[in-house]
């Protein structure tokens, strides 16, 4: 049990976050308010339009392709995860049986429809999600929030968390593989090892953020945190946010699924 | 029992962010206040250790089967519930980023089903009640079983409320809480329990770390239930009054845009049984989705164009095939663009 295999690398997916490819460079603020707007654009879709989701690939296409990013492991992650989405999912094509369509004389009912459209939408933001982080290295993310006026204590206890996260989980697998060592089978994973094991690894973490606090005093911290600005906001940030937010408003508005399936219809026929 | 961006609608997403953040300022503004520096570290710390914990798994008394901690209401009984609410809104954020539980969007309602109620609700009017008065290791046991249930059992129906009235499932809102609130009842009492091992064990051995930190909880909660009370009060009605402003909006945008691209394209001796299909759709799809009731199959008239429907949906089909080929065309481009760049 090794830590990034356990963590499903989530430090790989920090490394990737420090390439240096046109999506990187891109202020976070920016990626941040594309993403999540385009996001909204996908959930603003009704459950029966399955096909007018399809535009709406090439957000995270290009995420992934211009920022260099190995499709295997975005596409891994999205599949191991949640499947909470899915088992609400199911419960559609039971419960909502009115066909909608018929295709090639196969009676198509609402409830697939849905059910599809709610896997489109999570494969969509999903992908987003893990390829914004992706792309962007998480100092730069709370840099960002920082400068979206997000509250300051909690972007630095943001940093906090992320930078120890990385110590705790070594340590508490180094607890886990002493305690392996030492009992056999499922001894050991009991409730009442359980709560001593996770009480003295939380005196560990305090006694720990007491040791961080003593070092952070003698280096000269007085109880304010600077943050570095690196990023300042280019033409092609704004270039890249107005012609993406300007994409998805026509994906959203004009159908061009159908406009395009109905010509091409039209030439077969 | 993390909520995922596709069960969400714009409204309600855009609704429950709205609360979590503006409860994320209210708790950063109250720390500002008074907060004893230490803080800081601790905070941040406390956080990880969340994340360690969870991938500690123990095995669950009567299934067998193994399980592990959520962790919301220890923090809260360790940092109180201003400081608290802070460390599980990131908890939330990098769980959101690295690991793709939940999404962006949805996680303003993840924010608010995990961190609003043990901090806000389960901590004040329940443990912080029965442990005022005595704190004995049964007192704490009581104490930390029952909000933890309450809050998960709150926090389970918030994901029911949240999904149901985003219109995406077509689970009737009975059977969609029979799953629900069992599942978290069993959930709770066992995290309730752990809960209640971890506080007395801690405070065996480290008491300071219990109780000394209630001191620097005492100074930033600043004792007053009522404000908290009062604060949720408005929240609920800011949340309210968003959730009716984008309800309002949002049937008109959705109509206008069905219209649009229906209403144009068509040619006019198809015009009546597309409209009809178009009524259809939109009687489906317009009435408000937010609030829409599961369609009972009642509405059968449809099979009676059966070509129409083809072509249409046949139409939809090519189109869609269609465009993901060429958005898999323009991947593979930009690798290809991006390997000649690297040579070069």
């Amino acid at each position: 049990m090794t830590f990034d295999s356990k963590y499903f690398n989530i430090g790989y997916l920090d490394s990737l976050s420090y390439k240096d490819t046109f999506v990187h460079r891109l202020d976070p603020r920016v990626k941040l308010l594309v993403s999540f707007v385009f996001i909204l654009f996908v959930v603003s879709f009704p459950k029966y339009d399955l096909s007018g989701l399809m535009p709406f690939f090439i957000y995270p296409v290009f995420l992934l392709t211009a920022g260099d990013i190995p499709l295997r492991v975005i596409a891994k992650k999205v599949i191991f995860v949640s499947p909470f989405a899915l088992f609400i999912g199911i419960f559609n094509p039971l419960f909502d049986t009115s066909v909608l369509l018929t295709l090639f004389g196969i009676p198509i009912t609402g409830g697939w429809i849905s059910f599809l459209s709610i896997i489109v939408k999570f494969i969509l933001t999903v992908s987003t999600a893990l390829l914004l982080v992706a792309a962007t290295s998480f100092v730069g993310l709370c840099e960002g929030l920082e400068r979206l006026k997000l509250p300051k204590v909690f972007v630095i206890q943001l940093l906090f968390l992320y930078r120890y996260l990385f110590v705790l989980l070594e340590e508490t697998f180094r607890m886990l593989r002493a305690r392996d060592a030492r009992s056999f089978g499922k001894r050991g994973s009991d409730i009442k090892t359980f709560i001593r094991f996770i009480s003295v690894l939380l005196i560990r973490t305090v006694e720990r953020a007491e040791r961080i606090y003593q070092a952070m005093l003698s280096r000269g911290f007085r109880g304010e945190i600077r943050m570095l600005r690196r990023h300042t906001l280019r033409v092609q940030d704004f270039l890249f946010a107005l012609f993406s937010v300007s994409l998805f408003y026509v994906f959203r508005h004009y159908n061009i699924v159908n406009i395009l399936g109905e010509t091409l219809g039209r030439t077969l026929r | 029992m993390h909520m995922a961006d596709a069960l969400l609608s714009p409204a309600v997403g855009g609704a429950m962010w709205a609360g979590s953040l503006g409860t994320l300022i209210y708790c950063a503004k109250k720390l500002r206040e008074k907060m004893d520096e230490k803080m800081i570290p601790l905070m941040g710390v406390l956080g990880a250790f969340i994340f360690a914990g969870q991938m500690i798994n123990f095995t669950i008394p009567v299934t067998g089967s193994s399980g592990h901690i959520g962790g919301g209401m220890i923090l809260t009984i360790l940092l109180g519930p201003y400081a608290a609410f802070l460390v599980i809104a990131s908890v939330l954020v990098i769980q959101a980023l690295f690991f793709a539980d939940g999404g962006l969007l949805a996680l303003g309602a993840n924010i608010w089903n995990m961190g609003i109620y043990p901090a806000f609700i389960a901590y004040p009017l329940i443990y912080k009640a029965i442990v005022k008065k005595n704190a004995s290791n049964k007192a704490i046991t009581i104490a930390s079983v029952l909000s933890v249930v309450i809050g998960l059992q709150l926090g389970a129906l918030s994901v029911v409320l949240e999904t149901k009235s985003s219109g995406i499932t077509e689970l009737p809102l009975g059977t969609f809480l029979l799953l629900m609130q069992p599942i978290h009842l069993a959930i709770g009492l066992i995290e309730g329990f752990v809960t209640a091992g971890i506080v007395i064990y801690v405070r065996s051995l480290r008491p300071d770390i219990v109780d000394d930190l209630e001191g620097v909880k005492a100074l930033s909660t600043g004792g007053s239930l009522k404000k908290v009370i009062i604060a949720l009060g408005i929240l609920a009605v800011i949340t309210g009054g968003a959730f009716s402003w984008f309800a309002s909006t949002h049937p008109d945008g959705l109509e206008w845009s069905i219209e649009k691209i229906y209403g144009k394209s068509e040619v006019p001796e198809r015009q009546n049984p597309i409209s009809g299909i178009l009524k259809e759709i939109q009687k489906k799809t317009a009435i408000l989705p937010d609030y829409s009731l599961p369609s009972t199959s009642k509405e059968e008239e449809k099979p009676s164009w059966p070509a129409v429907d083809t072509v249409t949906s046949l139409s939809g089909l090519l189109g869609g095939i269609m465009v993901l080929v060429v958005v898999v065309i323009f991947g593979i481009g930009m690798r290809v663009l991006r390997k000649k760049m690297r040579k070069t």
